[in-house]
């Protein structure tokens, strides 16, 4: 019998991803009103509830989307296993949450929860590479590309989760610049790892929407594979280009990132030709959202790599220009394309699903997103003027400056969350329907 | 043997060499390392999240000041009235003197590493920035 896990994964990754947005305001708000909430809901507890929300909505998402499409094309091995592996997750979320509510930490950034918590995360990450490795193995070389990204992204994911502990060893223990230093190795290259499993899921769908076209089995689709893969492995050090370490490894690290301009540019000169899709009104949905994709991918791509340069990282590093890159891609790019995902089996499970709703919510989703942006690449600059300044004023002083800004970031934060809303909530209903079918 | 094939075991093969060379090298011999105090005080760092607040390196968040330097700016004293006072958004943590004696002692530490922001930072024509050295 077909496992229903995979769904499962979806409807707790759009829960997840309502209580990011959830705490995402709250946190805006904290910065308006320095005691909002305080003391019960410190920006302490806000913070890691808002991100651990967001990652959690794109990896589950993603995961889902995985372990739905194997098993649609009956390749997926061990049913089970998926069960097994969302039970893991969800009370490793509730476990993790709880924390957090309770003010227990012990973590490093963005993995603030007692380290003994990345054990079950670890042993469901297990299970995912074991199931989708196992299922492709046969024949593996020969399989599309998307096949490889899914493989590699579940491995690189294991390994840099991992490394990410690695200041818990006795060599690195006393080392701060090398554990900052390899926190953010391991930082930027888990993001990498789970671009890997978002863009494959991108490419599978283009895929299937338009199998002619060659795209996840042509040299291009190959190309851009192994370009990838290599950002992921030696590209995460822009974090740290102001860090006292080594500075081979930053230079490297400033070769590679430049690589990427080969992506921009071929996004541009593909740039119509990748939206020529033979468009069934079906499709449409899928369509808009990949469209969507490809316009936010031109935008942060262009701004990570104006930030990857030294120069102009000196600048932006540490202001919230690095938040606008971060949530740009988390939310311009990973979430239209994993909406686009869960679009296509909303559509599958229910042939007759209502899309005109999600679709409204799209058009506005992006206007808000780029006002939101906009606003914090302001407050980004306005801090980064203020700390280079040849007359050094109070951090508070700066604070209160910016209240403004802050209060339109919240007033556009909270707008975001509407249109997000309105796209998922008509989905989450679908994939409930095809639950319970 | 397909050359994709080739292509990832050699890309993994530089991987495993660049690991290494990275573990071994990204700390300076140069550089100090923790002592036991440091230790305990960044464990209290961690236990609050104090770095979803601040930053070290302009990394973390971004509601509180980076406090990188904060010792030689503004020294030990000004840290310790700190600590329990939860001004503005700073939650009202309840540390013993010895606990705020530790956690002085790793931004003291900390702060010998080097400098952020860094304003003598010199740009070069290529983009590249050399930072100054502690
Ligand atoms: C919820 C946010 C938050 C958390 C958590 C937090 N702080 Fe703060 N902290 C602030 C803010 C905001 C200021 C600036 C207060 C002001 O000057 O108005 C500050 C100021 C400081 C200062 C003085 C910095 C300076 O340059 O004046 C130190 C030192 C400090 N905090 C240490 C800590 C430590 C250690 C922890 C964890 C135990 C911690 N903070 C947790 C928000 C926070």
């Amino acid at each position: 019998m077909k496992s229903k896990a995979p769904l499962l994964f979806i409807i707790t990754a759009i829960a997840s991803l309502i209580t990011a947005i959830s705490f995402g305001i709250i946190a805006t708000l904290q910065y308006v009103q320095f005691d909002f909430l305080k003391p019960f809901l410190t920006f302490n507890k806000v913070r890691p509830m808002h991100v651990t929300g967001a990652l959690s909505w794109v990896l589950l998402s993603a995961i889902g989307g995985i372990y739905y499409y194997l098993q649609k094309d009956g390749l997926l091995k061990k049913q089970l296993l998926v069960s097994y592996h969302f039970i893991i997750f969800l009370l490793t979320g509730i476990g993790i949450y709880t924390c957090y509510a309770l003010g227990i930490f012990g973590g490093k950034e963005y993995l603030e929860f007692p380290p003994i918590l990345i054990i079950p995360i670890l042993i469901g990450w297990f299970l995912f590479a074991y199931n989708v490795i196992g299922s492709l193995l046969n024949g593996f070389t020969k399989r599309p590309v998307y096949f490889w990204m899914w493989c590699t992204g579940s491995v690189f994911m294991i390994y840099h989760l991992s490394e990410a502990y690695i200041w818990l060893t006795p060599y690195f223990k006393d080392k701060f610049l090398a554990n900052t230093a390899l926190q953010w190795k391991a930082g930027g290259s888990f993001v990498g790892s789970w671009n890997m499993l978002v863009y494959g899921t991108a490419t599978y769908v283009m895929a299937k929407l338009s199998p002619t076209s060659g795209v996840g089995t042509d040299k291009k689709s190959f190309f851009f594979y192994f370009l990838g893969l290599s950002n992921l492995m030696f590209g995460w050090a822009h974090h740290v280009y102001l860090i006292p370490i080594a500075p081979w490894i930053r230079y490297f690290a400033y070769l590679v990132s430049m690589t990427e301009w080969i992506l921009l540019i071929s996004i541009i000169y593909s740039w119509k030709k990748s939206l020529n899709f033979n468009t069934t009104i079906e499709n449409k949905v899928v369509i808009k959202f990949l469209s969507s994709t490809d316009k936010w991918v031109l935008i942060n791509l262009f701004v990570a790599l104006l930030i990857s340069i030294p120069a102009i990282n000196y600048y932006t590093h540490g202001t919230h220009v690095t938040v606008a890159h971060s949530m740009g891609t988390t939310i311009g790019i990973n979430t239209t394309i994993l909406l686009a995902s869960i679009a296509y089996i909303v559509q599958k499970e229910n042939p007759n699903f209502n899309f005109k709703l999600v679709l409204k919510g799209l058009t506005f989703f992006n206007i808000a997103l780029i006002l939101f942006l906009i606003t914090l690449l302001v407050a980004g600059a306005s801090r980064s003027q203020w700390m280079y300044a040849l007359e050094p004023s109070a951090f508070a002083a700066m604070q209160y400056k910016l209240k403004t800004v802050y209060l339109i970031m919240a007033i556009l934060g909270s707008l975001l969350t509407t249109t997000i809303l309105v796209m998922v909530l008509p989905l989450f209903k679908g994939l409930m329907k095809a639950l319970r079918g | 043997m397909s050359k994709k094939f080739l292509i990832l075991i050699v890309l993994i093969c530089f991987f495993g060499v660049y690991n290494y060379l990275v573990y071994t090298q990204s700390q300076p011999p140069t550089k100090p390392l923790l002592s036991t105090n440091a230790l305990q005080g960044q464990k209290l760092w961690q236990d609050n999240n104090c770095n979803s607040c601040h930053q070290f390196y302009g990394l973390g968040g971004y509601l509180g000041p980076d406090i990188t330097n904060v010792y030689s700016l503004k020294g030990g004293d000004f840290i310790n009235a700190m600590l329990n006072s939860g001004i503005s958004t700073m939650p009202l943590f309840h540390f013993s003197d010895l606990e705020k004696q530790n956690i002085i002692t790793f931004l003291k530490e900390v702060d010998s590493t080097g400098f952020y922001p860094d304003k003598k930072s010199i740009i070069h024509k290529n983009g590249w920035v050399e930072i100054s050295e502690k």
